[in-house]
């Protein structure tokens, strides 16, 4: 199961149609070319020209600053905090995400961004295909990024081509030695911009220009450095085809009304190459130029219909469509469309571009819904908790005047980013006293929490044994912030003997 | 697989050989293994190999092999405790230095103090005491308010220093005689007595044996006990007239305790536990809620 000699490689390549030739290219992922004991066979794509090639630029440019610059964003959160904007401290186990703010009993709100996330993913994907795949997938930008440097190096699909079959040479060599020189250096920047997201990102990378960074930092750098290398440079779209379950899943968001990347067999069929002169009546506008196998970066034949393998980039449109301006035919014949315009203009209906489906108003209307959750959830946030804890050995103690004592870890967190002095009561037991452990004094405890963090005090509490209602007393821990008023409490028992 | 004749059967779809297995029509493909599992099978036995060699690997007779490298779990156990001593340091010396008073002032030290008076009680105390310090009968609840040998900080670290009738000479001493078995009371007269006990905090049955008892109660208790029953902590003389027993406050075990005597231990820590470690059980204990 060779690859047939490609003619790319000598002269005499057949024509297509006037002035363009036709490019003798396998599609090494189609179905039947494809079994399943076969080798990878080596896809090498042809540089597209067009719109849709430079909204995938300009979306790699906008991806990959937003990757390697977000660290670097200031935020001021006060002194107690710090001022990067995103930022994971696992030490101190927060997350900083701009003005939001999560404590590890927070992490629900990540939950929801990943629901949003997966919903976004599913309303694109119900409206416009697999476009998550073809423009934004870090695994699409940075296979696109390697190749360019890949196509930089050695030139486009047919010197790429001659060079891998070449007998190896100082050429070859040298142009290998630069290609995976660079591409390593775009892997080692990923990793080394991922680290920043956990550390302060200005510090972090003056130690580890000086070589005082935490070994973790390099660790990370490196695996990071070795999985960009391996997936984006060498694995590339087997990583799409083979490993993400995106493909298989998609199918389930796709109907007859999304906007994929379509082959428009009524008006390209019945394909063929097309002489100077000749009449286009009675045959397809497809001369068969193999162009749009050649531009693909997953190695199919758009041809042969909505496939596994199509990550919806669009290439092969812009191929296409640079073919039919030159043999000057419409536009479109491969374009973002759907199976049922399709079939419309087959049988010569108007197509009807249909966005408010149920499919994606539900889809729409889900992330709306998570939305107002967590905006509902991040404005009311409290920024005061209590946590009562009983002690559990001892269950009550009895002092000498007969009256019953409860012990209680009494925990506070203050998410302020100010020292906080909170009063503590408890309600519904009647001639109780409270001490707290360590301090002593009279009135209601007052205690004091720093800014940023949890304090715990030990809280006694004890009653006279007739006011108990049986052997578990319902009470009540009231907190109240000094400065504000904020008050939040917490509902607790009181255990006594009983009976 | 291969015939009599040495030639390999393979399978005519996949062009693999066969292993010659069979069932019911269907044969055994002999597959090789994926070249990058079979890569990180023989990876894993180089490293094997060397760990041998590296690391401690085999068991000896006596002993193990040590391994180049010098490697030993217990030494890493070693280092991380030296380095738990030294981080603590610091406060053990301010523990040192401070008097127990001002370690009750300082939030850092009494939480230091707790944390440390908490895992020696688990080791050393909680087995007579329980775990949560709440007692049995005949060993006291520390997190009561009443106290034999009185509650401040100090008393409570001279009661763990020197012990309750231990064998240091500075150990805290007192005698509950036993009454009817060095015959200094008949059955009744300790029987009238232990009513009269009662009493003190309201709970006799028998208002005539609990009079017949308050008489012998100022002849031979109120020394120690004193007037009312309030006890006396000088001598460790347990207050009758609370709600608290230590061996239990029903009335035929204040008549075995009054007929037989108590004379509980507690050893003295001195010389088993060093001096930081004592302050900080006093402190723990202090904090348990019936501190003074």
């Amino acid at each position: 199961m060779d690859q047939p000699a490609t003619s790319e490689l000598g002269a005499g390549a057949p024509t297509a149609a006037h002035g363009v030739a036709r490019v003798d290219v396998r599609a090494v992922n189609k179905k039947e070319h494809r079994s399943a004991y076969q080798k990878r066979l080596k896809i090498f794509p042809k540089k597209a020209r067009g719109g849709f090639r430079r909204l995938k630029w300009g979306i790699m440019a906008l991806t990959l600053s937003a990757y390697y610059l977000a660290p670097w964003l200031r935020w001021d959160r006060g002194p107690s905090a710090p001022d990067q904007a995103i930022l994971l401290d696992i030490p101190a186990r927060r997350f900083y995400f701009f003005f939001i703010e999560i404590w590890p009993q927070e992490i629900y709100y990540l939950t929801g961004l990943l629901i949003l996330a997966a919903f976004g993913l599913f309303l694109a994907t119900s409206l416009f295909g697999r476009v998550w795949c073809g423009y934004t997938c870090p695994q699409t930008v940075w296979t696109d990024l390697f190749i360019a440097v890949e196509r930089m190096v050695e030139g486009d699909r047919g010197a790429r081509m001659r060079l891998d079959k070449a007998p190896w040479s100082a050429t070859k060599i040298g142009k290998r030695v630069v290609k995976h020189g660079i591409w390593l250096i775009i892997a080692m920047m990923t990793g080394g911009a991922w680290v920043f997201y956990f550390a302060d990102a200005p510090s972090l990378l003056g130690e580890l220009v000086t070589l005082q960074a935490p070994p973790i930092a390099y660790i990370a750098i490196g695996v990071l450095t070795f999985t960009t290398y391996i997936l984006g440079g060498l694995a590339r779209e087997q990583v799409c085809i083979y490993m993400c379950p995106w493909p298989r899943i998609q199918a389930a968001m796709v109907d007859v009304d999304s906007m994929i990347v379509t082959y428009r067999g009524y008006r390209g069929e019945p394909r063929g190459p097309h002489r100077k002169g000749e009449p286009w009546e009675g045959r397809g506008d497809c001369i068969d130029c193999n162009n749009c196998v050649a531009v693909c970066p997953t190695g199919i034949d758009i041809r042969d219909g909505s496939q596994l393998e199509c990550i919806n980039c669009g290439l092969c449109v812009d191929a296409c469509n640079d073919v039919m301006d030159r043999i000057h035919r419409p536009r479109g014949l491969i374009a973002y469309d759907t199976f049922a315009n399709v079939e419309r203009r087959a049988s010569g209906k108007s197509a009807r571009v249909k966005l408010l489906r149920a499919r994606p108003l539900i889809y729409a209307g889900s992330m709306v819904a998570v939305a107002a959750v967590m905006v509902f959830g991040l404005s009311t946030r409290a920024t005061l908790d209590v946590n009562v804890l009983r002690d559990r050995n001892p269950l009550f103690v009895t002092l000498s005047d007969g009256s019953i004592r409860n012990g209680y870890t009494v925990k506070i967190i203050n998410k302020q980013h100010e020292r906080r002095t909170y009063r503590l009561t408890v309600e519904g037991l009647p001639g109780h006293r409270v001490r707290v452990v360590g301090r002593d004094g009279a009135g209601a405890p007052m205690l004091p929490v720093p800014a940023d963090r949890l304090a715990s005090y030990r809280v006694l509490v004890s009653a006279p044994v007739d006011v108990l209602k049986g052997q578990s007393t319902p009470i009540v821990f009231l907190l109240t912030d000094t400065a504000g008023g904020t008050r939040v409490s917490y509902d607790a028992v009181f255990r006594g003997p009983g009976g | 697989m291969t015939d009599v004749a040495g030639h390999k059967e393979t399978d005519e779809i996949t062009g693999t050989e066969t292993t010659g297995h069979e069932w019911d029509g269907i044969k055994e493909l002999n597959t090789p293994l994926p070249r990058w599992w079979l890569w990180t099978f023989y990876a894993c036995i180089a490293w094997a190999v060397v760990y041998w060699i590296a690391m401690p690997a085999w068991p000896l007779v006596s002993s193990h092999t040590k391994g180049v490298l010098g490697y030993a779990s217990r030494a890493v156990v070693d280092q991380r405790l030296a380095a738990a001593r030294a981080a603590q340091s610091v406060f053990v010396a301010r523990i040192n230095a401070a008097s127990l008073g001002e370690i009750r002032q300082d939030p850092e030290l009494l939480a230091f103090a707790i944390a440390g008076g908490r895992s020696a009680f688990a080791v050393n105390c909680s087995q007579c005491h329980g775990r949560g310090a709440a007692g049995s009968p005949g060993f006291a609840n520390l997190n009561d308010d009443a106290w034999l040998w009185g509650g401040t900080l100090d008393d409570i670290h001279q009661t763990i220093t020197y012990g309750i009738r231990s064998d240091h000479e500075e150990t805290r001493v007192g005698d509950m005689p036993a009454f009817v078995r060095d015959e200094i009371l008949t059955r009744d007269q300790v029987g009238d007595v232990a009513e009269y006990v009662l009493s003190l905090s309201g709970r006799s049955a028998d208002p005539a044996a609990a009079g017949r008892g308050a008489a012998i109660f100022a002849e031979q208790c109120v020394a120690c006990h004193q007037e009312g029953g309030v006890g006396n902590r000088e001598v460790g003389a347990p207050n009758l007239s609370d709600s608290i027993w230590l061996y239990g406050g029903d009335k035929a075990t204040i008549v075995e305790t009054v007929s037989n005597g108590r004379g509980g231990v507690m050893p003295a820590w001195t010389g088993r536990l060093d001096p930081t470690t004592i302050k900080q059980l006093a402190v723990y204990v202090h904090s348990l809620g019936g501190g003074e």
